[in-house]
Formats: C-alpha cells, structure tokens, sequence
C-alpha cells in the first residue's frame, strides 16, 4: 500500500498551502477556508497513521477535530457576518479595532 | 505499484492542485467551489487509507455542510476583495514561513518514518465487521466521555452562532 511518509508529506504539502493562504490573503472568506484545509491536513496525518499502525483510535480523533472544524465555521462565520453587519467590509485589513 | 497505488497519488497531486486554487482565487465564491472538489478528493484518499466512515463523513460534514454554510455567507454579505493593494511584505513573510515549516517537517518525516506503510488495518476492520462497527464500538466504549464533550461544544457553537448572528430588533 502507500508509504506512510507520502502519507505524511501529502498532508504537510495541504498544511502548508493552507497556513500561506491564511497568512497571505485579506479575504475574511478565503482565511476560513484556509483555516478548513489546515484541519483537513491533520485528519490526512492522522488517518495515515491510523492505518498504519492498525489502530482506530487516530480515526476517533479525526471525528472530533472534524466536530471542532463545524463549530469554528459555524462561529466564524456569525461573527463575520456580525462585522459585515457594523463595519460592512470582510477585508482583514479593515477590521483593526483592537490592533494596538 | 498497486492500483490502490496509483489512485492515491492521482488524488493527492489533484487535491493539492485543487488546494492551490482555493488559496489563489480572487472571488471568494470560486474559492468555496473549488474547496468542495478538495474535499471530495481527500475523501477519495480515506478511502484508499481504509476508512470509509470518515470519507462518508467527509462528503456529508465538510463538502455538503461547512462549505455550504460558507456559501450561503458569501452570498449574505457583499464579499469582493479590495482591488487596492495595500501590500506589508505579508505574502513573503507568509512564503517563506511556509517553506520554512515545509521543510524542518519534511526533514523530520523522511528521517524517520520510511519503512512503515498504510494498509495494516485493513485486516483488522474485516475482522471486526467493517469500519463502521470498528469505530462505533471504540467511540461508545473507550470515548464515550470526550463524545458527550464534544456534543456539548457543538451546541454552545450553535447557541453563540445564533446569539452572533441574530439581527436586533431595538436597533
């Protein structure tokens, strides 16, 4: 079957373009999707490992990190549209309140 | 090289091409398309890694709910991005942290773990009746508690997205 380190690298490949999309763009929407391809690499990780080592555990966490990523949009997702309601943009830059 | 093989790699090159396009469009709207196709295609690859449920749980929790939710949002509220380039150096700051981490990762993985492949628990699941039965057993036996955690937190994130969310009448 496949090698647990393309496994492994697979995931990191997806971590990583999804740690430069929520660093680089200024889109609010675009910065949660990046958050999900993130959460999405750890699951890649642990299901390899999972199958790897035999064990369903890795597939256990897998379906909480999946129940904490459905919390976070869903609370993300009010509070933008909470900031669109006061400040009508989505644009990162923009909303700097509490930038010191 | 197995047909197994072959589909995971074929899957793997094009979510990662998919996860490209996600991080590069422009409108906010092409971004949530193509993360449904990124999603399907990581769901294609539990599959090859033997874990049907969470692929199902895949298409149906993150490609059907999540990305759903976001387009709905996207279209709620006016979501094109500022055409003035108000640039920081952000994007190589964020280039070279991610190569940084993509590399000190990739050291650490191809140092260490290269003898060991997927597959072993494909044997075991046969055994105990198939994924489905093998997670249940281990998440309603073992886990038990962290699940009832875990559905506690989902109602406080439905109760804050609605409490956030909600449009005020005195206003």
């Amino acid at each position: 079957m496949v090698p647990l380190s393309h496994v492994i690298i697979f995931s990191l490949v997806v971590f990583v373009i999804g740690m430069v999309g929520a660093l680089m763009r200024r889109n609010v929407f675009i910065v949660l999707m990046s958050i999900e391809l993130m959460l999405n690499a750890v699951n890649i990780a642990l299901i390899g490992i999972s199958s790897a080592l035999g064990d369903v555990v890795g597939q256990i966490l897998a379906i909480f990190i999946i129940t904490v990523a459905a919390g976070e949009a869903a609370v993300g997702l009010a509070i933008v549209v909470a900031i669109y309601r006061n400040r009508f943009t989505v644009n990162v830059d923009s909303i700097n309140l509490l930038k010191w | 090289m197995s047909w197994a093989q072959v589909f995971f790699y074929v899957f793997a090159v094009l979510s990662v091409i998919l996860a490209l396009m996600v991080v590069t469009r422009r409108k906010a709207i092409h971004s949530a398309i193509f993360l449904i196709l990124t999603f399907i295609c990581f769901a294609a690859t539990y599959v090859i890694m033997n874990a049907e449920l969470l692929a199902a749980i895949q298409v149906l929790v993150y490609a059907g709910g999540v990305v759903g939710l976001i387009i709905f949002v996207i279209m709620l509220v006016k979501a094109e991005e500022d055409e003035v380039k108000q640039s920081h150096g952000q994007g190589i700051i964020a280039l070279f942290i991610g190569l940084l981490l993509a590399v000190e990762v990739a050291f650490i993985v191809l140092g260490s773990l290269c003898a060991s492949s997927t597959g072993a628990l494909a044997q075991k699941m046969a055994s105990a009746g198939g994924n489905t039965e093998a997670l249940g057993v281990v998440l309603y036996t073992k886990y038990l508690f962290p699940f009832e955690v875990a559905s506690v937190l989902l109602l406080a994130a439905m109760i804050g997205a609605i409490t956030l969310a909600k449009y005020k009448l005195e206003r």
